[in-house]
């Protein structure tokens, strides 16, 4: 059956790469609101896959329906494929709405969790800066504290990047879920 | 009532006539029910098979093909069937079988996950979760496959949910907030569009197989004929306009006609319905059709702009579009003999590069004076399938399709085996008409045990086999682009194919022999029942027109 031959040409591995990687542009919070059924999840996800685009993160959870799931993606696209991805993921019967939220216009958060080594000498200067971000700690032992962040991606990136000298143990984030501003629905 | 009697009072109530198929242990209960129910169901030899039959019956009826199989390796033999369905948009509802729900999960016998194999190329998958889902599932699967851009929609139902006794009532109608096709097509856009043929100096119209979908052929020849548009096909799109016809400049692409290629090249207005720009008709993108704008009509929104961008983007069905199209085209003033010398040009490809081979001076037969012998003792009025290559090139090139549904063929997916098993879907929807499968002979055989199928169930279609020995194209392209280092291309001279027919309960004929070749095909034709004539044709044929895959329409070679 045929592929593509084209030509015999032996091809460089360097351009097949570049050709592979995708155009980054700004980032995009995809707020998606799908009918509650099984594989839905994994319908969007496969779409993702199969049309090469990454997912930076994902976050699902119940909306106050209990037949919808609300899905928050972010991905870094070009304009072009972003347009693209969502007219695909209207596709999927299951989708009921798709809003590529721009940054101005919504308020997104994310959860992280902060696992950091602290003894007698380093604790009080962690939890300082715990403080300044309005993180809470949740954990404590002789040789580590567990700080929960809550905020936009930057400002869990800024306390990471804080933190991180101390010796980060590890770091567990949500991804990110958004809502539009303003009186009107997501 | 038991889920799988409901199944067939919907299948019933969506007016299905035929299903094709294989029972299993998993779908027993389905074949039950089936048992009396009122359907014909052709037994086929494989899923694939069937899966396929299915698609031709679509493809010819216009209707939803319908195939059962079981759970396992009978929904994996579907496969190829259903991603063939997907990317040619073939409206077709595939019923699975599944294991019993106490043994979802443990690798019982005979499962496999099917929806989630096929979920890559499907239209819409549904999985039945609880019984009583079933009625509204099968009504929604028919709903999703036959509107919008049409594609395969997969039903699997586990065995003891379909043993169920559940309370049914008729289905009115299906509701799925998720799911709601534009089809009437933006006035604004519509009258841009217009206005933009209208001041077109060489405008083209590039038809797919989404205007056949639609049944919008007659309204596609009224927007043409409005004027004197100048027409090409893609590959699944032929039939939608009438061939030959003054208009019609033959099918673009990769080996298309140098007329449609050229023209597309130097057009100044695309004007695409129900076609997607696929790379087997742009050839090198940033290169293709440089100075024009694009109208493009789809139903899928998704094909907007995806590879090719558009001016005029028009979403809906093209049989709602055309005539309003057609209505604003001919209400505006256009000026007089303004495409003459479009035209002119167009008339000068045609006659510097008519579609053209050496004819033999000896017996030899020719593959492409097989199709024009084919067009003469069909008289052009036959169904056509073919499998995938070569001889499906010269067929689209040098058979004349008059009107839509005639040319049945695996154009997105290029399935090779697809000719045999959707000529006999073919048959069961017009059992009036005469069906021929161009066969090839590297195709043929991967699903010729539906040869058997044909016999038994009294399927009369006729299978001309274009043998040159190769698989063809691919020997083609080694020729041509791989220093003709023949790798695994030859085909021996097996198997003997009158032989093989005769062992299936068929007619075997052979011909090698160009004088009589006019009437060995009008003996097969009048010949009752399944007849497959294998024809010797110049092995070392190569298909031209071509445009190399990557290269732009003007870089035509051949």
């Amino acid at each position: 059956m045929m592929g593509e031959p084209a030509t015999k040409d032996v091809l460089n591995l360097e351009d097949l790469r570049a050709l592979g990687s995708v155009t980054t542009g700004r980032k995009h919070v995809l707020s998606l609101l799908v009918e509650n059924k099984p594989g839905v999840l994994t319908r969007i996800a496969g779409l993702f896959a199969r049309r090469g685009f990454n997912i930076d993160s994902l976050a699902v959870g119940p909306t106050d329906d209990d037949t919808m799931s609300r899905i928050t993606l972010t991905v870094d696209g070009a304009a072009h494929p972003i347009d693209q991805v969502t007219k695909q993921l209207h596709k999927l019967i299951n989708v009921i709405k798709i809003r590529d939220l721009e940054p101005d216009g919504s308020v997104a958060r994310e959860l992280a969790l902060f696992k950091v080594s602290a003894d007698s000498d380093s604790r009080a200067q962690i939890m300082e800066f715990a403080e300044i971000f309005r993180g809470r700690i949740v954990d404590v032992s002789k040789r580590s504290v567990t700080i929960e962040v809550t905020g936009a991606d930057d400002k869990i990136e800024a306390f990471e990047r804080m933190i991180r000298p101390f010796g980060l143990v590890e770091m567990v984030r949500t991804g990110e879920i958004a809502v539009a501003r303003g009186r009107s629905a997501t | 009532m038991r889920a799988v009697d409901a199944i067939m009072e919907c299948l019933k109530s969506e007016g299905v006539e035929h299903v094709f198929g294989i029972p299993g242990g998993a779908n027993l209960p389905t074949y039950d029910a089936l048992y009396g129910a009122g359907l014909r169901h052709v037994q086929c030899r494989h899923e694939q098979g069937a899966g396929h039959a299915a698609e031709g019956y679509a493809k010819a009826s216009g209707k939803v093909g319908v195939c059962f199989a079981t759970s396992g390796p009978g929904a994996t033999n579907l496969v190829t069937a259903i991603a063939d369905a997907n990317l040619d948009s073939v409206p077709c509802v595939f019923i699975t079988g599944q294991v019993r729900t106490e043994l979802l999960g443990t690798d019982g016998f005979q499962e496999a996950d099917v929806t989630g194999i096929t979920m890559p190329v499907v239209k819409h998958s549904l999985m039945i979760q609880d019984p009583i889902e079933i009625p509204e599932a099968i009504h929604e699967a028919f709903h999703i496959a036959r509107t919008g851009r049409p594609g395969p929609v997969l039903v699997d139902i586990p065995q003891d949910f379909s043993r169920a006794d559940i309370p049914y009532e008729p289905v009115i109608s299906v509701s799925l907030p998720g799911y709601q096709p534009t089809t009437e097509g933006n006035t604004k856009q519509i009258r841009l569009a217009a206005k933009a043929l209208a001041n077109a100096r060489r405008p083209v119209i590039y038809a797919g197989g989404g205007v056949i979908n639609a049944e919008a052929s007659k309204d596609l020849v009224e927007l043409c004929t409005s004027d004197e548009l100048p027409v090409t096909c893609t590959l699944m799109g032929l039939g939608a306009f009438p061939a030959p016809h003054d208009q019609w400049l033959g099918m673009l692409g990769m080996h298309g006609t140098r007329a449609a290629n050229y023209a597309m090249d130097e057009a100044d207005l695309i004007c695409a319905i129900g076609a997607r720009f696929d790379d087997r008709i742009t050839g090198k993108l940033s290169e293709f059709a440089p100075r024009a704008k694009f109208i493009h009509i789809d139903v899928d929104p998704a094909e907007i702009s995806k590879n090719v961008p558009a001016h005029i983007p028009i979403v809906g069905d093209a049989k709602q579009i055309l005539p309003k199209l057609t209505a604003e085209y001919r209400a505006l003033e256009r000026e007089e003999g303004r495409l003459d010398g479009w035209w002119e040009r167009i008339h000068g490809w045609q006659e510097k590069y008519p579609l053209g081979y050496e004819d033999s001076d000896t017996s030899e037969i020719k593959p492409q004076y097989m199709i024009q012998a084919m067009y003469e003792v069909t008289g052009g009025d036959a169904i056509v399938t073919s499998d995938v290559g070569q001889h499906q090139m010269w067929c689209a090139q040098y058979f004349d399709f008059k009107g839509p549904r005639r040319w049945i063929n695996s154009g997105g997916l290029g399935t090779m085996g697809f000719g045999l098993p959707s000529a006999m879907g073919a048959k069961v929807a017009k059992p009036e008409e005469t069906v021929v499968c161009l066969a090839g002979d590297g195709s043929v055989i991967m699903n010729i045990q539906e040869l058997a199928t044909c016999v038994t169930e009294k399927i009369d279609v006729k299978v001309f086999i274009m043998n040159n020995g190769y698989l063809g194209m691919v020997r083609q392209w080694q020729e041509l682009f791989w220093d003709k280092r023949y790798s695994s291309v030859a085909m021996g001279a097996s198997p003997d194919w009158v032989k093989l027919a005769e062992a299936f309960g068929s007619t075997g004929m052979r011909c090698a022999d160009k004088t009589d070749l006019v009437g060995q095909m009008r003996t097969a034709l009048e010949t009752p029942g399944v007849v497959v004539l294998d024809v010797a044709v110049t092995p070392e044929e190569n298909c031209y027109p071509m445009i190399p895959a990557g290269q732009a329409a003007r870089d035509m070679v051949g």
